[in-house]
């Protein structure tokens, strides 16, 4: 109990110094956004994880679930009579969800690499379609989407993501999806339904990549079917890889470094990708099970003072 | 009529294009099991190796070629060795970042070095069209020569796959890495040379695809290389001459996809085709499926 | 011990937070002795091509004004950054150019997608956003309101002028009656440019017989031609860039399609004919800014002054872009201030008559820039002045 209080602290005094922060002018508006970036590509990468690192699933597919999202939360926002935000927030995390499900039951029944391609295609064949539909404004996109949400939208979303993940992978749920991950045949005859979780792990981290893109849409303002293309998707594969698969503080502490290593190679305009390439390269050959590989580090075990069991 | 022919003709030659850059990618894939992300980047490389060997070696089509075929080879080994064999006994899915950013890497520099700007492949051999049913169906030369030299790769290929020691080496390895190393098998030998003649493959892709195209940028892999990878496991990945088959039957498809329906959803229909195989036939049309050991 | 472990744990966290936060406080001196104009352009990535020749026409200008001595005593200081061709990318640039590198305006970026999103940082900041070659229409407007969206201009004309100079030509000069189109339903300009010239053209009179979309880097293109071929249009619009542009032109003459082919100034590209060849590049005819031909001292002179640095020949990226600079200095002048960017955006909003090497430039109401368009013909590879159409 005295843990959950504390962690509870840690959340609200991060947020009050930020908030401060933001207030006095020490944190300016391009920090800002960049910390804004970082929440997004935390919620992104955590529910990544949740396909690809707990439950074994490589999916190249999250960047088409965002895009469900995004386009809900914008079309929705701007009817003529608009829906509130969070409420249209959450139908296009369920339109995801949705989408979530009728493409994976199909595709799970696929493994590795083509089930990455195949998800990737999929993903591909959303933004096709978002594209040739003049209603969503087709190549052009959206644009002039009133903002809906700020940062404290964004910091609280974030931390109910990682909350809502952390607590369905410590329940039997996400001992399941590990079982799955570890040994599909093993977890099927031990009487675990493995397309039931392939499935569910699917659809979850759907709903929250559509979440994050109905934030993107409703923070950012413009949104257009190019923002959401395989590049994205592998943006955040990497995030998730980078940071250990199977591991949600390795997921976010690598969207911290990876989004903060872009915004660093903004300084080298003309080797940014160049370097960030290499970056990358050295980074998966010298740790090549992420940085902190399946470990996780939690918040109460920084905190407290008592040894971290293994 | 007429124009279905044409059609034909177009989708044979795209299904060219495609199984020469699969050729390689399935025997990669074949023998180690990973997507090299980065073999439509090298097969990028070729086609601007041919390019500056055309323009200030005034090579003609087979220097330019040998000249690419060479590089490749050796830019495959060098990758492989820094990239890919320090990973070997790491998870699958760490190899595939490395490739993605070994992909990034090399048009992220060739962008750097050559300008993002597309540029124009030299003309290395005449033009000529040939006209059949009064003009009505048009075969240029360059669209032969693409599909001879693509027969004619994939035969060798398949040769040494199959007859010569390095290619028994290489199934063995395919097979099971481990065993092959019992059986004296030099692994880094074997894998070297799978990259080498698979980019090779790629480099000769890319100066047939600019000659062809005539156009060449520093992103024209992107594209191909997932749809090589889709022909290939269309054919069965890791099959020789599946990998031909792939390439043909998705170069048609989507030819007659855009011909006949809207060529937008060219790549959607690839996709999906892709989803289909998978899900009915794992092991695409020439493979053997097998059975997963318990 | 054990108070070590959690010692070392606590500095990694304090570590991580501060590195968070002090990376992005990292300031850069500010210097009052010049005037910091901020570039956004893509210079990697999906449409690096576009971007890199662009900041060759911006850097081109800008050493010419330098040496020259500046505008009002100071010096042009580009503070440059690439946004990767990513439009999240593009608006983080353009929040940081506003806020942290306290630049003047923005010039970039060269696509309408990373404009507009750039462009939500610029209405927030109230900072001039100036786009070299981004023609959507929407770009300008607001799309709730449609009012002018008051800090975002453009030095092109927008696709719906550009669409009706080619529906006007099509059905006035070549006089023809059935076109067939082919677009690239991945790019809002060739998008825009296709809705808006079947508009005109069949207001006009004209008819379409065939609209064939492909999508971003396409290559092969004799399947949507031979659909077109078996269609008979009298000729072909197509809307691309030129690297599509020179591979229609050249699959559709190896097919036998002899009918004109027309497109806008994403044609304007030496390598259109290069690549076509110039047995090919024959009967095509765009729209474009300016005419190499021109006689005009300040057109030859950019051309040749270009032809020097770069041992290239300009295209439609580079002159709008060197245009650019001119006309934002132009503007700064007449503001007569270096600093403020309100007064900056009154005098480009009062731009009249600027001669600048593509034309004679007004910027409108809705802050496009009104000016000429002329149209080149293709023969034997080489362009042509054909005629001039006055908006």
């Amino acid at each position: 109990m005295r843990k959950r209080i504390l962690i509870l602290a840690v959340i609200l005094i991060i947020y009050a110094i930020f908030t401060l922060g933001m207030k006095v002018g020490i944190i300016d508006d391009y920090i800002k956004l960049n910390i804004l970036l970082i929440l997004l590509n935390i919620i992104l990468a955590t529910s990544l994880n949740l396909i690809s690192g707990i439950t074994g699933q490589f999916s190249l597919g999250h960047a088409g679930f965002m895009a469900i999202g995004a386009y809900t939360v914008a079309v929705l926002i701007t009817l003529p009579k608009p829906l509130p935000f969070y409420l249209s927030l959450l139908i296009g995390g369920v339109f995801a969800a949705f989408a979530g499900l009728i493409i994976g039951l199909p595709v799970l029944r696929l493994r590795g690499d083509y089930l990455a391609i195949a998800t990737l295609g999929f993903a591909e064949i959303i933004r096709v379609v978002i594209q040739n539909i003049d209603y969503l404004g087709g190549a052009s996109g959206i644009s002039d989407i009133p903002q809906g949400i700020d940062w404290t939208g964004y910091y609280v979303i974030a931390i109910l993501t990682i909350i809502i993940l952390s607590n369905i992978i410590n329940s039997s749920y996400g001992r399941a999806m590990v079982a799955v991950r570890e040994d599909e045949i093993a977890a099927e005859t031990i009487g675990i339904n493995t397309t039931l979780f392939k499935v569910l792990a699917f659809v979850i981290g759907a709903f929250f990549a559509g979440i994050g893109g109905g934030m993107y849409a409703g923070y950012f303002g413009f949104i257009q079917p190019d923002i959401f293309n395989f590049f994205k998707s592998i943006d955040i594969l990497v995030m998730v890889v980078l940071g250990g698969l199977g591991s949600l503080s390795g997921s976010i502490i690598a969207a911290i470094v990876l989004t903060i290593v872009s915004t660093l190679l903004q300084n080298v305009p003309a080797v940014r990708m160049v370097l960030y390439s290499i970056i990358l390269i050295i980074i998966m050959l010298f740790r090549p099970q992420g940085l902190l590989g399946k470990r996780e580090i939690r918040l109460s075990d920084i905190l407290s003072f008592q040894r971290r069991g293994v | 009529m007429s124009t279905f022919v044409q059609q034909l003709i177009n989708g044979i030659t795209l299904g060219s294009v495609y199984a020469l850059i699969a050729l390689g990618y399935t025997m990669v894939y074949g023998i180690l099991k990973f997507i090299n992300f980065a073999h439509g980047d090298v097969f990028m490389l070729g086609a601007y190796i041919g390019f500056l060997a055309a323009v200030y070696l005034k090579l003609n089509l087979v220097g330019c070629l040998i000249a690419a075929m060479v590089f490749c080879a050796l830019c495959g080994i060098i990758v492989e060795k820094i990239a890919y064999k320090p990973l070997r006994n790491s998870p699958k899915i760490s190899i595939l970042i490395t490739a993605i950013g070994v992909s990034l890497f090399l048009e992220n520099f060739m962008q750097l070095i050559m300008g993002a700007d597309s540029r124009v492949f030299p003309r290395l051999i005449e033009e000529k069209n040939y006209h059949f049913l009064h003009g009505n169906i048009v075969v240029n030369n360059k669209q032969v020569y693409l599909l001879i030299i693509t027969i004619i790769l994939m035969i060798v290929l398949n040769y040494i796959v199959k007859n010569t020691k390095i290619g028994k080496a290489m199934r063995a390895v395919s097979q099971d890495m481990d065993a092959a190393k019992l059986m004296g098998i030099d692994i880094d030998k074997t894998i070297s040379y799978t990259f080498a003649i698979g980019s090779s493959l790629a480099g000769a892709a890319g100066v047939l695809v600019g000659l062809y195209y005539n156009t060449i940028n520093p992103l024209m892999g992107v594209l191909p290389g997932i749809k090589a990878f889709i022909a290939a496991v269309f054919g069965g990945i890791g099959v020789i001459p599946g990998a031909l088959l792939g390439g043909f039957s998705l170069g048609i498809i989507e030819t007659f996809v855009s011909g006949y329906g809207s060529s937008m959803y060219k790549d959607a229909v690839a996709f999906a085709i892709l989803v289909l195989i998978l899900l009915f036939k794992p092991a695409g049309l020439l493979g053997k499926s097998l059975k997963e050991k318990v | 011990m054990k108070f070590g472990k959690v010692f070392k744990r606590v500095v990694v966290f304090i570590a991580i937070f501060t590195l968070l936060v002090g990376s992005c406080l990292l300031s850069y001196s500010k210097s009052s002795s010049t005037i910091k104009l901020g570039v956004n352009l893509e210079l990697s990535g999906a449409v690096a091509q576009y971007g890199q020749r662009a900041l060759e026409g911006i850097k081109m200008a800008t050493d010419e004004i330098n040496k020259k001595g500046g505008i009002l005593g100071k010096k042009i200081e580009l503070v440059i950054f690439d946004n990767k061709s990513d439009k999240t990318e593009a608006l983080n640039i353009a929040t940081r150019l506003a806020t942290k590198e306290n630049v003047l305006a923005i010039l970039g970026c060269t696509t309408s997608g990373a404009t507009k999103s750039a462009a939500v940082a610029a209405m927030k900041y109230k900072i001039p956003i100036i786009s070299p070659t981004a023609t959507d229409d929407k770009l300008t407007l607001d799309e709730r309101t449609g009012k002018t969206k008051a800090y975002v201009f453009r030095v092109c004309f927008n696709d719906s002028f550009q669409g009706d100079v080619m529906a006007k030509f099509a059905l006035k000069t070549l006089k023809v009656k059935s076109v067939a189109i082919i677009y690239d339903a991945s790019s809002d300009y060739s998008k825009g440019l296709e809705k808006n010239f079947k508009v005109a053209f069949t207001k006009g009179g004209g008819k379409i017989v065939a609209e064939e979309a492909f999508a971003k880097s396409e290559q092969e293109f004799s399947g949507i031609l031979t659909k077109i071929k078996a269609k008979n249009p009298e000729a072909i619009f197509a809307p691309v860039y030129y690297d599509e542009a020179g591979l229609i032109i050249k699959q559709a003459r190896e097919l036998g399609i002899k009918v004109p082919i027309m497109g806008g100034d994403g044609f304007d590209d030496p390598k259109v004919a290069e690549k076509a060849g110039s047995k090919y590049a024959n009967n095509v005819y765009f729209s474009t800014h300016y005419s190499g031909q021109d006689p005009d001292k300040k057109v030859q002179d950019f051309i040749k002054k270009y032809k020097q640095l770069y041992k290239n020949e300009p295209n439609a990226f580079v002159a709008t872009s060197y245009d650019l600079v001119y006309l934002v200095a132009d503007a700064i002048k007449r503001a007569n201030s270096t600093t403020d960017r309100e007064k900056l955006r009154k005098a480009l909003e009062d731009t009249k008559n600027f001669a600048g090497v593509t034309g004679v430039i007004t910027i409108n109401k809705y802050h496009n820039a009104q000016k000429a368009a002329v149209i080149i013909e293709l023969k034997n590879g080489v362009q042509v002045f054909k005629q001039k159409i006055n908006p």
